[in-house]
């Protein structure tokens, strides 16, 4: 019904596009035509009819292709996903959030009944259908956490609460705008920020633990996070630099529209029941120049956020080498028209 | 209100005299859906119209956290207290519509611990039976040493030896029964994680054992809601309302301010999450800080308050509210 999904590629000839529809509702980040860190949390309720904030786990065309380009990930490098033993109850909390929201939001496309602890979940796009019984991982091909996010699109990482601390102790990480689960893995809301320039200074990272450590059951918070990629390459990790890092020395005047993609993170926080746990879904979404440059607001603002931003913020996010092109191509779409406030096409 | 999750509208489906001090009130959604899940150790915000004054109070959840059909609550008559305890015990019925908060858990088990012991004195058995109700399904490993002043006054207690056998103990003090700490803490498994929830005197006592013990600070967790002391009445000028309210003798702070029309922020209301900490803008006084949560630095410096539980003597004292 409705939506068909795409058949394309993250990786090697790179068929990754957006239809007019994805590009219409693309989450665009700047409610403004700057930008500076701050801890921009609001609650993550079903929003306006059609946008990614529609439900509470959005579902688009690109889904296929994502669990198929995440499948390919893992079975490369297994350590993408991993949970330490006590996370296991954090695991299926999010299983039951994940099957509970996309059977109430996608009722065409998962399934979900019960029958007790007896479950049994159909999804449709990818072809799975499995019964299960709730709270026992045998009775499951992978960990409940691993299980899920092999059909979800987002990294999604859990986080221990203890010692009024959050610790980073479960994910699956395939989609990241280079960070290293198997990295970060075991440490504390600080130490896995520490990477982050300014922010620290600004007490950003204090004043959001504090804000977290009192997230509440049933009152999800969202963000938008973002940066720039050099191709529609959904892994763009640590582990792999060497694969993608020297794409952006080969990037032109002519191929810039093409290849350079804003990359955004719609990212939710839920606390989770059972766990006392915290979710953190970090939802990536990629839209090239030249389909971004379609829309007149966010052409002018993007060239405007560029064009200002801090030169420690361009190279923390990684494109400062690349910011004299990007301004050339984007400069073009800006004729210095004001541009209304919020995210919303005018 | 505080930020965001949603109240649940209950009517009240049972009360029980549990002993001579406590009764439990069952609540159910008044739209018969379930309730949420919750983790072993979580309370609700309680919140009460005793007869035209607004009452709030935290309450650890005691019902097993998989039963969604319902919450349970056991709650301790205080003839000295503020009036909370009192309006349930007197006036709340099998029918009446209350309104509670979503469960937030502030005493949660650490899911890294190979073995809990658990330390409860009197009502501060609560939150553990909503615990070990969790811990029986997974299949954790448990052992709960709880004290009571009489057989009749220890709640529940019956019903765990029944259940759980030899994991529970009972220490009656008039029979001159007491929880032999020293060889209790001495005597656990690595990785043991201790918790206590009882009177002040009794966490006081087991967390500085623990420490003298040598017990790592992070495996000691006690949880105290603190209900906010009565006073004299003071006068607060919040200065982003710009408003002046007085504080009742037996009002707290925050509930002052809310009764002005003011919205602040708040999660426990006894001292202990930090949500309704307020920036002080002038001071002429003395605070009297009764949390848990701000540092001593904090509380000597005068620049911050938490409404929910602190009073203030003096002149002067302005809130940026």
């Amino acid at each position: 019904m409705g939506l068909e999904f795409n058949d394309e590629t993250f990786r090697g000839d790179y068929t990754f596009r957006n239809s007019a529809k994805a590009i219409a509702r693309f989450p665009f980040p700047f409610a403004e035509d700057s930008y500076m860190y701050s801890v921009n949390m609001e609650p993550h309720l079903p929003g306006r009819p059609g946008s990614v904030f529609e439900h509470m786990f959005d579902v688009d065309e690109h889904y296929v292709a994502e669990m198929r380009d995440r499948a390919q990930v893992l079975a490369e490098d297994p350590l993408r996903c991993q949970s330490l033993p006590h996370m296991t109850l954090a695991g299926w909390d999010l299983l039951e959030l994940i099957m509970e929201s996309k059977a109430r939001d996608y009722p065409q496309w998962f399934s979900l009944t019960k029958d007790g602890n007896r479950w049994h979940w159909i999804n449709r796009p990818l072809q799975i259908e499995q019964s299960f019984t709730f709270l026992d991982e045998t009775t499951l091909p992978y960990g409940p956490m691993e299980y899920i996010t092999r059909q979800t699109q987002g990294d999604f990482t859990l986080q221990d609460q203890r010692d009024d601390n959050l610790w980073i102790e479960a994910g699956m990480v395939t989609t990241q705008a280079d960070w290293s689960l198997d990295f970060d893995i075991g440490m504390s809301f600080h130490e896995w920020h520490a990477p982050v320039p300014l922010a620290h200074e600004m007490r950003v990272f204090d004043r959001a633990l504090k804000f977290l450590l009192n997230l509440q059951l049933g009152a999800p918070v969202r963000r938008f996070n973002w940066t720039m990629t050099v191709d529609p390459l959904l892994d763009t990790s640590p582990e792999n630099y060497p694969k993608w890092g020297p794409s952006k020395t080969t990037m032109t005047p002519e191929t810039i529209g093409h290849r350079q993609h804003l990359r955004v993170e719609l990212q939710t926080l839920h606390r989770l029941p059972r766990s006392n746990a915290i979710v953190f879904p970090i939802r990536c979404y990629l839209i090239k120049f030249e389909e971004l440059v379609t829309v007149p607001k966010w052409a002018r603002r993007l060239h405007r956020v560029v064009r200002d931003i801090p030169d420690e913020l361009a190279t923390y996010k990684g494109f400062i080498r690349n910011k004299p092109l990007m301004l050339d191509y984007l400069s073009k779409y800006d004729d210095g028209a004001p541009t209304s406030p919020g995210i919303w096409p005018e | 209100m505080s930020v965001g999750a949603p109240k649940i509208p209950v009517r009240v489906a049972e009360v029980v005299e549990v002993n001579a001090l406590i009764k439990r009130f069952r609540f159910v959604r008044r739209d018969g859906g379930p309730m949420p899940v919750f983790s072993g150790g979580a309370h609700v915000v309680v919140d009460m119209d005793d007869h035209g004054t607004r009452r709030m109070n935290p309450y650890s959840l005691m019902s097993d956290p998989a039963d969604t059909s319902g919450y349970e609550i056991s709650v301790r008559r205080d003839d000295a207290g503020r009036g909370g305890s009192l309006f349930l015990h007197r006036h709340v019925t099998p029918g009446m519509d209350l309104v509670i908060s979503s469960p937030v858990n502030l005493f949660p088990l650490d899911a890294r611990a190979r073995k809990h012991l658990m330390i409860a004195g009197g009502i501060g058995i609560t939150p553990f039976l909503s615990q070990i109700a969790a811990l029986s399904r997974l299949g954790g490993r448990f052992e709960l040493h709880y004290s009571a002043r009489t057989r009749d006054l220890a709640a529940y207690a019956d019903d765990l030896t029944a259940r759980h056998g030899d994991k529970v103990r009972l220490y009656l003090d008039d029979q001159g029964q007491a929880i032999d700490l020293n060889r209790l803490l001495q005597g656990q498994p690595l990785g043991t994680h201790l918790y206590v929830c009882g009177p002040k005197g009794m966490i006081g006592w087991v967390c500085r054992t623990a420490e003298s013990l040598g017990w790592p600070k992070s495996a000691v967790h006690s949880e105290e809601f603190l209900a906010p002391p009565v006073g004299l009445p003071f006068q607060v000028q919040l200065a982003t309302s710009g408003k002046t309210i007085t504080v009742g003798p037996a009002q707290s702070l925050l509930e002052a301010i809310e009764a002005a029309g003011v919205d602040a922020p708040y999660l426990c209301r006894g001292g202990a999450c930090g949500e309704c900490e307020t920036d002080v803008l002038g001071c002429d006084g003395q605070i009297a800080h009764n949390d848990h949560w701000l540092t001593d630095e904090q509380k000597v410096g005068n620049t911050k308050i938490m409404p929910c539980v602190s009073r203030f003597q003096g002149k002067t004292l302005i809130l940026d509210r």
